[in-house]
């Protein structure tokens, strides 16, 4: 057994994930900041904004919910392991970084995944025909590893106090809610608020979920799936890279 | 083949040198103790050794892998009790052993079965499915030893094992490291604890700002480190003091209630001048003692010879 080997690292890769979603999925901060504060937000939202309809407000809502419960455990899970001294021992461990950071991106995007479905879900409850369903699965598949990857490159400064990444995190989720044509249509965008909203990866996957539901879109479908496939790969590359630099620092 | 062979391995942070050209070869099959008191280098040493954190320079190679280029291979076959390390308090026994077997690549079966036996020797499987978090120490040190040893290693490194345990978690790891190397592991354990490394080691190396300060088998550093040797000796009737000064490598000679106390340069020649001057003055000896350092005194000697 080579254990450098692909298939073995992505099979440790898979342990790992295992591993956080056993570990983290229950956790407090994971639900109050993953779970509840998206639907708090929505429904603040939904009740002072009575003119624009469910059509439009249900997808945010399904960007939102993949937005924060797909970057609600990445960002964290390398601190609290440094903390727990549990990260030396994954360390010690015949595993790359790369696969660890794998790991630890494939439960947060299970995570979002899992509770972006309810959204959908709720969206179908409350009567908004699904038009597009496979480029609502591929789009939120494709998402949900970009975003995870986002909350990975959060807690690559290398501090063993959870409460950092996650207040990095906050810092950098609530801007792009608002210029990613969640609340606002992107058509209502001045031409700065456009430019800033080309730089979301919400916006290109709101876009996608809004097209899914009611067939409106803003950029092509294809340029969405195109540029958010890119800044995945961009984000994941980047973050294993930075981790697997800053990983020493950590233990 | 040595197990371990590092060569002139540094490492600093900002300003501070945690390890100085570092040499140090540990043969297969032996167990090699790493001592130093705080802040001397050895978990900086042992995380370059298992490939945890790189060194700024020098090289090192364990079981015959690179440990910069090749550390996954090297891994594969070591296990480690890292000094912070802890298992996952919230998975229970069984399930932090079989995460280890996953990550180590070991089939389901491997790893069930070697958990049971681990749990079964270690003390712990009637308490396999109970949560880590209500573990006492001495049960989650010799979890961690468990997952260390999931997947059979050829080499275990140890870095502080029994440092805060109690008396029977203590007993129980030093018998199994015991009984791992009659087997033919090799064993390479950090400790700050003398009496230890002394029954237990082959060969110990002392660090002490960085830089090993020496490299031997533990008798022989206690012996080294006293250039005069003492021997205390006693017969059954009165001998003269001139007398024994007297002897062949005796360099001088004081009374201790019924005891002589003889100091000597060389001490196994004053042993076979005692052995003769008791067969030819029909004076048998009762007791004889050789007073060599312990090995604490041979560390604070060393180290604090070599404090800057």
């Amino acid at each position: 057994m080579n254990p450098a080997a692909l298939p073995e690292q992505l099979r440790r890769a898979w342990a790992v994930a295992k591993k956080d979603i056993r570990l983290y999925y229950a956790k407090n901060s994971v639900l109050i900041f993953g779970v509840l504060m998206p639907v708090f937000l929505f429904l603040a939202f939904f009740m002072g904004s009575r003119q624009l309809p469910l059509a439009f407000l249900l997808p945010g809502l399904v960007g939102v919910t993949l937005l924060f419960t797909a970057t609600a455990i990445s960002p964290a899970i390398f601190s609290w392991e440094g903390r727990h001294g549990t990260l030396e021992r994954l360390v010690s461990c015949p595993v790359m970084v790369e696969a660890i950071v794998l790991g630890d991106m494939i439960a947060s995007t299970l995570f979002g995944i899992g509770i972006t479905i309810i959204t959908v879900f709720i969206a179908l409850a409350l009567a908004l025909p699904l038009l597009h369903g496979i480029t609502m699965i591929a789009s939120v598949l494709l998402a949900a590893c970009c975003f995870s990857a986002i909350g990975m490159l959060l807690s690559v400064p290398p501090t063993n106090e959870p409460s950092t990444p996650m207040m990095l995190s906050f810092l950098i989720k609530f801007p792009l809610i608002f210029i990613s044509g969640i609340f606002v249509p992107l058509e209502e965008l001045p031409s700065w608020g456009l430019a800033l909203a080309d730089c979301s990866p919400l916006t290109y996957f709101t876009d996608l979920v809004r097209y899914s539901f009611t067939g409106e879109h803003f950029f092509p479908v294809i340029a969405d799936f195109l540029i958010l496939g890119v800044l995945t790969l961009v984000f994941t590359a980047g973050t294993m890279y930075l981790h697997k630099r800053t990983l020493p620092e950590r233990i | 083949m040595n197990a371990i062979e590092a060569s002139h391995i540094r490492k600093c942070f900002g300003s501070v040198t945690a390890v100085d050209d570092v040499s140090l070869g540990v043969r297969e099959g032996e167990i090699f103790g790493f001592l130093g008191p705080n802040g001397a280098g050895k978990t900086t040493s042992t995380r370059i050794l298992t490939g945890i954190i790189p060194p700024d320079s020098g090289s090192a190679a364990v079981l015959g892998h690179d440990i910069r280029t090749a550390a996954l291979l090297a891994k594969q076959e070591f296990g480690v009790v890292p000094e912070t390390s802890n298992a996952y308090v919230d998975l229970t026994a069984w399930q932090n052993l079989m995460l280890i077997g996953e990550l180590y690549g070991l089939s389901r079966a491997r790893a069930a079965r070697r958990s049971s036996d681990l749990l079964a020797t270690l003390g712990l499987l009637e308490r396999k499915d109970q949560k880590v978090y209500a573990y006492s120490k001495g049960m989650k040190q010799r979890l961690i030893l468990a997952m260390a040893l999931i997947h059979e290693p050829r080499l275990l490194f140890l870095d502080e094992p029994t440092s805060g345990l109690d008396v029977q978690s203590t007993q129980m790891i030093l018998a199994m490291l015991r009984e791992m190397n009659r087997e033919g592991t090799t064993i390479f354990l950090t400790t700050h604890n003398m009496e230890e490394a002394n029954r237990l080691c082959h060969r110990v190396a002392i660090i002490r700002g960085g830089r090993l300060i020496a490299v031997d088998a533990p008798e022989k550093i206690r012996t080294a480190v006293e250039s005069v040797h003492r021997i205390e000796v006693s017969f059954d009737r009165e001998v003269a003091g001139e007398a024994l000064a007297a002897l062949p490598g005796v360099t001088g000679v004081t009374r201790i209630g019924d005891k002589w106390e003889l100091t000597a340069e060389k001490k196994d020649t004053v042993i076979l001048s005692l052995a003769d001057f008791s067969r030819q003055n029909h004076a048998a000896v009762v007791t004889l003692n050789t007073l060599a350092p312990s090995l604490d005194d041979a560390f604070l000697r060393l180290t604090r010879e070599a404090s800057p």
